[in-house]
């Protein structure tokens, strides 16, 4: 649904009775998108709402918040058994945004357990399933606030993006997601998993929507010290110059599907070389800054606990044997190895000269161009349980990773189904052109 | 190669316990990993590394005093806790 619409009824029916009726649609539902649905709160807001009490640009609409998202008094799991009983005792830079704004937080979406993995399968609280064929997966990892839009269980959604998580579940889920700028939305609140590649970003069911919540959430925040101050500002553009990058690929009947929705413009076809080097400098560098940002689950200040209170390594290797799942095991280990003693140089500093080459590489694409497109994702959403092992789902990653190792915005489109699951296009833009990036899809989906 | 004893080496820096069967498991996967991402050997040194997307350096605010966590919230996730203290393991034997 999208917000006009959400209006529209609430104009009509009043903002209870809406809220009341999604609560039960959430409660029947079988995609098992939500870990912590917030019904009293969000009736009340929505009371509050009818009485006239409830003021700003989102007032009484729900807004669905991914749950590495911290909520002052919501349990935020992050999905993990370590963070299952952890109830913040502050708000993220973007909750507070949001309040300010009269929105209704109605519940904290499912995900990869600490936003690690393309289909929500590493969560804690079992797989979101996707709402178009409940057999397979929504994508990930945020995938439970695509979910949400696509099953009509909220309006609006937060994801977070540090490899594809917002652009990969919202191609798999037939909604728009934005990964923004490097710096334009405050990570204060965002319970961390790799620092230099993240970020908060927005997802709806439309442009206009979408526009409005980056609208929101953007701006200076001093707690965010890699915070750019700026704050976004839709502005229309009608004219563009776009490349296709032909190193960026999918499956056949996708790419048929990508170059029908291109007919109508005229684009150039581009290769960016070094994106060869992104997949594997991508993992190195979330990897090793997860093994130093996963250090701090101790057992002693939150989070999962273990009954003996033994030797300190002891102690802590135990809560972290526990509380961990296997994908998260997987990566601070890679993390720890690829910064240790004799490796650092070979994985984590070249990691970091890739990101150098790969950056220039789009620098010299945005002289020539306004906005480069491909495919989100190389496939159409999988089969639960489709991909076994590690490196198979790491690669599904290759078309989103670069943009994050580059700290650029782009947008995941939705263009239509293929055999009855959704599509999307991905639109990369330059630092801070978001408006260009929006206003492009625009017309990609007026055509 | 990785081997064995690899993985229970970066297991321990980690600070995770680990089965014998998880560490085969994992040994497994990590060559096939690893081996992934040798593709960077082709990556000129010259290169110079960029830790951080943004040119931001030194970023400052005002040294202004503001009101922080109060003790009771700061130990209200903390499993243990004891006349307004953290309880911990042992650090000496």
């Amino acid at each position: 649904m999208k917000l006009s619409e959400w209006r529209m009824l609430v104009e009509e029916q009043g903002c209870f009775e809406m809220v009341s009726r999604l609560l039960e649609r959430i409660e029947k539902s079988k995609l098992n998108a939500y870990i912590t649905v917030c019904r009293e709160e969000s009736l009340r807001k929505a009371k509050e709402y009818d009485k006239g009490e409830l003021k700003g640009r989102l007032a009484g609409v729900p807004v669905a918040v991914k749950d590495n998202i911290t909520t002052k008094g919501i349990r935020t799991t992050c999905a993990s058994k370590m963070l299952s009983n952890y109830i913040p005792v502050f708000d993220a830079h973007v909750v507070e945004r949001l309040k300010e704004e009269g929105a209704i937080i109605i519940g904290k979406t499912n995900m990869d357990e600490f936003g690690m993995g393309t289909t929500t399968e590493t969560s804690y609280f079992g797989v979101v399933r996707n709402p178009y064929d409940l057999s397979r997966v929504a994508g990930g990892s945020s995938g439970g606030s695509a979910a949400v839009l696509a099953g009509d269980e909220a309006v609006l959604a937060l994801g977070s993006d540090t490899g594809g998580s917002i652009r990969c579940p919202a191609s798999f889920c037939g909604v728009f997601g934005l990964k923004p700028t490097y710096g334009l939305v405050s990570r204060y609140g965002l319970i961390p998993y790799a620092n230099s590649l993240e970020q908060i970003g927005p997802m709806a069911n439309s442009i206009d929507d979408l526009a409005l919540l980056l609208e929101v959430i953007s701006g200076k925040d001093e707690r965010d010290s890699t915070n750019a101050g700026r704050k976004f500002e839709f502005r229309e553009f009608k004219k563009f110059r776009i490349a296709v990058i032909k190193n960026m690929t999918a499956e056949e009947q996708i790419m048929d599907r990508f170059y029908d929705t291109l007919s109508g413009f005229e684009y150039k076809e581009i290769e960016l070389p070094s994106l060869k080097y992104a997949l594997a400098a991508y993992y190195i560098i979330a990897m090793s800054e997860a093994s130093s940002n996963l250090a701090r689950y101790d057992g002693v200040r939150y989070g999962h606990a273990v009954s003996e209170l033994t030797s300190w390594g002891d102690y802590f290797s135990r809560v972290r044997a526990e509380g961990f799942g296997e994908e998260v095991k997987r990566r601070i280990m890679l993390g720890s190895y690829a910064l240790s003693a004799g490796y650092y140089g070979k994985y984590y500093l070249k990691a970091l000269k890739a990101r150098t080459l790969i950056m220039e590489d789009f620098r010299r694409a945005f002289k020539d161009f306004d906005v480069l497109v491909s495919p989100t994702m190389p496939s159409l959403p999988f089969k639960i349980g489709e991909l076994k092992d590690p490196l198979t789902m790491y690669k599904m990653d290759v078309n989103t990773v670069p943009v994050n190792v580059a700290g650029l915005p782009a947008l995941s489109v939705p263009i239509g189904f293929i055999k009855g699951l959704p599509v999307g296009i991905q639109i990369i833009g330059n630092y801070f052109e978001e408006s260009k990036i929006l206003s492009f899809a625009r017309m990609l989906v007026a055509e | 190669m990785v081997s064995v004893e690899d993985v229970y080496h970066v297991a321990r820096l980690a600070k995770l316990a680990i089965s014998e069967a998880d560490a085969e498991k994992f040994r497994k996967e990590f060559e096939e990993i690893l081996g992934y991402f040798n593709v960077l050997d082709e990556v000129s040194e010259e290169v110079r590394p960029t830790f951080h997307v943004l040119e931001i350096k030194n970023v400052f605010r005002e040294d202004i005093p503001r009101e922080g966590l109060n003790q009771d919230l700061a130990l209200q996730n903390a499993p243990r806790k004891e006349e307004g203290y953290f309880v911990g393991p042992k650090v000496v034997e």
